[in-house]
């Protein structure tokens, strides 16, 4: 049975579209098949990310209003055969979603896929609420800072409420992916720290990601982490992450401050 | 000029409306009859307020001060007759109520007494699970106890009280209804607000020393005092 997968977030730039990718990317590199569906309508990036730019013929909203067919508008991986992506479209804006059409697409999808993977748009607004209205589980990303925090609690609370199985009394099982975390500063205290975050989210947590020029240097060349340099630490702790959601134990590794020699003797952190 | 106003004429409107009404057969013995009257209204002592009862004498065969002495019986129970029915013209006179005919019976709902309806109002509100941000909780009809935190940017309303079992980091206010005596109790005080019948505090007033630790806050006259608890 496929699951479907919302990675949202609430506020912007916290890294929803990077960790969709590189963890679709990771799910794929594990034999599964995925897709990943870019919400985030008017304002799309998942395409660039994923390397796919050049290669979009149709888009979501050409779907949801019946001009293309769903397997038209998919783009599969150069790279990977078993991952897919829906785009979405940068001329239109989130009103031409529709909850009938998203929900045709997805029960669509769910049928010739293992995951479904949505990239939410930021905000609470119906982009956002679209993409999470149909799915199993959700993966919060949350920078270690207060107002990331909060906006995450928002949307654990509209998972829990907004949502189509929440409706029908079901749960939504969510994981809490921290991204964009500073071992230097974390050291120094500069950071609300992991067990603040879990005590305020009050969710368990998926795995922590190093803020890493590694995660910006795929982005740039259009290739998830994952694929781009997967020994770095941040794509391992991406595949860590993936391998929970597939329901294996891994240990959880904090990333932490990695002191060069020089560094060390000029008693310098590394930034 | 002639200026004399006439006097503008009323017209007299009549219409037709029929109306339900009970109707007393009553049958010999009369005072066995008068008892059945009495038992139905230590049942339901209520029942025939605002019901006037029309009263059908074709079963029994009455004297005209008969007649005049079980209207008087009904009457001193505070049933009002507004007809009689089925008794000749001759055995009616003018202090009695009117000689109704062509009434046609019609299908009553038998009144059951209903059980009387317990009333089983809410009195306070437990949430199993924490208070998101933006998550507003209202609830005047009492108590609100929380088990989980609730979180910046949440808010708890209540007409009585307000119990979390976790760190309370939002807004909450108890004692909505104008109830001073409400109270406002956490494991952890980390509020963003908290109010007791009107009467705030932001989390700047707060006393620093009690952040992040268990604490209750009542009213004492028109101050908030918020206290350690242990």
């Amino acid at each position: 049975m496929a699951k479907v997968l919302v990675v949202t977030s609430g506020k912007g730039g916290v890294g929803k579209t990077t960790s969709t990718a590189a963890m679709g990317a990771a799910l794929a590199q594990a034999g599964q098949k995925v897709v990943v569906i870019d919400f985030d309508v008017g304002l799309r990036n998942l395409d660039l990310v994923m390397g796919a730019e050049r290669r979009v013929v149709f888009d979501l909203i050409n779907v949801v209003q019946g001009v293309a067919k769903l397997p038209q508008a998919l783009i599969r991986d150069k790279r990977l055969e078993n991952l897919c992506l829906l785009p979405a479209s940068q001329t239109k804006d989130k009103e031409a979603l529709t909850e009938d059409g998203v929900g045709r697409i997805i029960e669509e999808l769910r049928g010739s896929f293992d995951w479904v993977l949505c990239d939410s748009p930021a905000g609470i607004e119906r982009g956002a609420m679209l993409a999470m209205r149909f799915c199993d589980e959700a993966v919060i990303v949350t920078n270690p800072e207060v107002s990331s925090v909060r906006d995450s609690d928002r949307i654990i609370g509209m998972l829990d409420s907004k949502t189509v199985r929440a409706e029908k009394g079901e749960r939504v099982e969510k994981h809490v992916l921290v991204a964009r975390y500073d071992p230097a500063r974390a050291a120094r205290g500069e950071m609300i720290t992991i067990d603040d975050i879990l005590e305020i989210l009050a969710t368990p947590l998926l795995g922590i990601i190093p803020e890493s020029q590694d995660v910006l240097r795929a982005s740039n060349v259009g290739s998830p982490v994952t694929i781009n340099s997967p020994a770095s630490v941040a794509a391992r702790a991406y595949a860590d992450a993936t391998r929970r959601l597939l329901g294996e134990k891994v240990p959880m590794m904090v990333p932490h401050e990695r002191k060069g020699l020089i560094n060390l003797l000029l008693g310098r952190r590394a930034a | 000029m002639d200026s004399s106003v006439e006097p503008t004429r009323q017209l007299l409107r009549l219409r037709g409306r029929s109306y339900v009404a009970f109707v007393f057969a009553p049958a010999v013995p009369i005072v066995g009859w008068l008892e059945e009257v009495d038992a139905t209204l230590a049942r339901s002592p209520n029942f025939f307020v605002g019901k006037p009862i029309v009263l059908d004498l074709s079963a029994v065969d009455l004297s005209q001060s008969a007649i005049a002495h079980l209207i008087k019986s009904i009457e001193q129970r505070n049933i009002r007759v507004l007809g009689l029915e089925g008794v000749d013209l001759a055995h009616v006179d003018a202090s009695m109520p009117p000689l109704l005919s062509g009434g046609r019976p019609c299908m009553l709902q038998p009144a059951e007494p209903k059980p009387p309806k317990r009333e089983t109002k809410e009195t306070s509100l437990l949430l199993d699970s924490p208070v998101r941000s933006g998550q507003s909780v209202i609830f005047t009809e009492g108590d609100v106890t929380v088990l989980g935190s609730v979180g910046s940017g949440a808010e708890i309303v209540a007409g009585g009280s307000i119990h979390v079992y976790g760190a309370l980091r939002g807004r909450a206010m108890a004692g909505v209804n104008g109830n001073s005596t409400a109270r406002i109790y956490c494991q952890k005080i980390e509020a963003e607000l908290i109010a007791i019948d009107g009467y705030y505090q932001t989390a700047e007033e707060l006393d620093a020393s009690l952040r992040s630790k268990p604490a209750q806050a009542r009213l004492d006259g028109k101050i908030m005092r918020v206290t350690p608890l242990n």
